[in-house]
């Protein structure tokens, strides 16, 4: 697959748009270093995450790159704030409770902290990953497909609220989807073809 | 949070999961320990109680049984031996033999045993007096610690003694009542169990019961006895003395040689076999017998131990593997949100080692409270005192092997979870 140039700047946002099978999960994947390239590069605050191998790069995932998939994976056994602060310790930073309950309640969940994350809705689960993913102010945040399962009116919250929090904690946002609704909204998109 | 955190609230997540591995693992240690602490305090009973005995003579029968009976009195007699057959083993002056101690048994209080014997048994199981003083006439005793523990037994004390080796209200000897005159300290070995007196003691007890035949009339003979007993000819306890009575029986001799290595003393059990009507044997090899005898059993324990052992690894390890499955997506996660495969390594060797070491302390604990309810049994049929809150160094094994099973459980999930693409786990739908 061959994916064209791309730029995305600190507090910006850029929206990668894509019909099913043209490989918008593979490009996520390489740009969070989940992926290597065959050919080309990724540069993320002038790192070409490329030249890291091994536990250099899944370090600087942690610490630079925040992730919110399709399907929100979390570790079963954790409470919610247990879930957002396993991301500090797993990025190798300090853990820090209070920033974690706080970020949570900014994002409106925060009454649910102590609660095992099993026992969120679909809905609620997003907000968890969101704030996982900003937790480590990262550089880039991923979000993949975050709005397909939503109505018009969560769609808009849920991409103003990615899109507040990443400006709030100075981060690019790349959004892939397939959501045509998301075109309108955002300037700054590149639609993937199949070749 | 650390991967130990991490790991125990995987395993504390779904303890239903993993119950019956651990409770397989806690059973095979569990036996593996028993048997290390019922064979260690075992042996330090057995090897205690040797005291240094050479030879043990008795009336034919089964040798082990002569020596369970006369050194760890838990057998009964093979039979009685007459002084005089027994003569030429109780003189002084004995050129092989170094001490010769005479046991006479037939009674008991409580289930204790009372032995007829002399003074030198006290030494030969390095015995101190506690209290008051040992035995000096018919019908004085002194008891070792723990009949005095388990009795409440104190200095000064009267009491009657019943027939046989067990407590039996109908044997009961009631016209014959014992005097404490001394309490011995703990030795740890079989004479704390017993309540000694003089030969005499023994003899006069049962003569009685064969005077008074139909034992209609036993307070004549109470009567008789506190009456004679000042006045009845003096027994000095010595060997010498025993001689005087060549018609009277004693249960067996307990015998150390003046050096055990001389070319005679080898021969003397077996002079003894071939030319008089008596046994003997020697009790490191009859002890060695029973421990090769107890030893198959123990054996076959032992391997059934190992083998559940190695199931219960089995099982935590399908288990760890069947979960390492069900979080393929979790551990992807974590991969993504900075771990390393190391990491991920790790974290499935920790549960693997907390499910290793919880076993390990379930065994251990069923290990030592099955050991303290054997050892409540052991004390009430033999009155052997066995303890289960007695920590062994080959526990320190047991831990490191339950270690290292954890861990080789482990490895394999570990191993395919460090390996998991989490490109290809997080594009699966």
């Amino acid at each position: 697959m061959i994916f064209p140039d791309m730029v995305c700047k600190a507090k910006d946002i850029l929206l990668i748009l894509g019909s099913s099978g043209v490989g918008k999960t593979t490009l996520l994947h390489l740009l969070g270093g989940i992926l290597t390239t065959q050919q080309g590069s990724v540069s993320i605050d002038g790192t070409e995450i490329n030249m890291l191998n091994g536990s250099a790069l899944d370090k600087f995932r942690g610490q630079n790159i925040g992730i919110v998939f399709q399907q929100n994976h979390f570790v079963d056994a954790l409470t919610v704030l247990e879930n957002v602060i396993l991301a500090q310790s797993l990025a190798g930073q300090r853990t820090n409770k209070k920033a974690a309950l706080d970020l949570l309640v900014r994002l409106n969940i925060g009454h649910k902290a102590n609660i095992n994350i099993r026992e969120l809705s679909q809905g609620e689960k997003q907000r968890v990953a969101i704030a996982r993913a900003l937790i480590n102010k990262p550089k880039v945040i991923l979000a993949d497909e975050p709005t397909s399962a939503l109505d018009d009116i969560n769609c808009e919250e849920v991409l103003n609220l990615l899109h507040e929090q990443a400006k709030a904690v100075g981060s690019a946002l790349i959004v892939v989807t397939h959501d045509t609704r998301l075109k309108d909204k955002i300037a700054n998109r590149i639609i993937l073809q199949t070749l | 949070m650390s991967i130990l955190q991490l790991a125990w609230r995987n395993i504390t997540k779904n303890p239903l999961n993993l119950i019956m591995s651990i409770i397989l693992f806690g059973l095979g240690v569990g036996l593996i320990s028993f048997l290390l602490l019922f064979n260690s305090q075992l042996k330090q009973k057995f090897d205690k109680n040797l005291a240094e005995i050479d030879l043990v003579v008795g009336a034919k029968g089964s040798p082990l049984q002569m020596i369970l009976c006369s050194m760890y009195h838990i057998d009964n007699p093979t039979g009685n031996i007459s002084i005089k057959n027994a003569t030429p083993l109780l003189k002084d002056l004995h050129p092989l033999i170094k001490k010769a101690i005479p046991l006479s048994l037939g009674d008991n209080y409580k289930s204790f045993r009372i032995v007829g014997t002399n003074h030198d048994i006290i030494d030969l199981y390095s015995g101190k007096l506690n209290e008051g003083s040992l035995w000096v006439k018919d019908f004085e005793v002194t008891v070792g610690r723990s009949v005095a523990e388990d009795t409440g037994l104190k200095l000064g004390d009267k009491f009657v003694s019943s027939h046989g080796f067990n407590e039996d209200d109908d044997m009961a000897h009631d016209h014959t009542s014992f005097t404490v005159t001394g309490i011995l300290g703990g030795t740890g070995s079989v004479i704390d169990q017993l309540i000694l007196t003089n030969t005499a003691t023994i003899w006069r007890v049962h003569e009685h019961e064969e005077e008074g035949g139909a034992e209609s009339d036993s307070t004549k003979f109470t009567h008789n006895h506190t009456e004679n007993e000042p006045s009845n000819h003096h027994h000095d306890n010595s060997n010498a003395d025993l001689l005087n009575h060549p018609d009277q029986e004693i249960t067996s001799i307990l015998i150390r040689y003046k050096n055990r290595t001389n070319f005679q003393a080898l021969n003397f059990g077996r002079n003894i076999n071939e030319n008089t009507e008596m046994q003997a044997a020697s009790p490191a090899i009859e002890i060695n017998r029973l421990y090769n005898m107890i030893g198959v059993g123990t054996d076959a324990l032992r391997s059934l131990a190992i083998l559940i052992a190695i199931v219960s690894a089995l099982s935590i390890f399908i288990s760890l593997y069947k979960s390492m499955r069900e979080r393929k997506y979790e551990l992807a996660l974590i991969r993504v949100l900075g771990a390393g495969r190391i990491k991920v390594f790790a974290l499935i060797i920790t549960e693997g080692l907390i499910l290793a070491i919880i076993g390990f302390v379930i065994g251990t604990a069923l290990s030592h409270i099955g050991m303290e309810i054997i050892a409540g049994y052991l004390k009430a049929d033999f009155r052997y005192s066995f303890t289960g809150w007695k920590w062994v160094n080959d526990e320190y094994l047991i831990f490191a092997i339950s270690l290292m099973l954890g861990f080789i459980a482990a490895i394999i999930p570990a191993i395919q979870a460090a390996k998991t693409d989490i490109n290809k786990t997080l594009s699966e739908k």
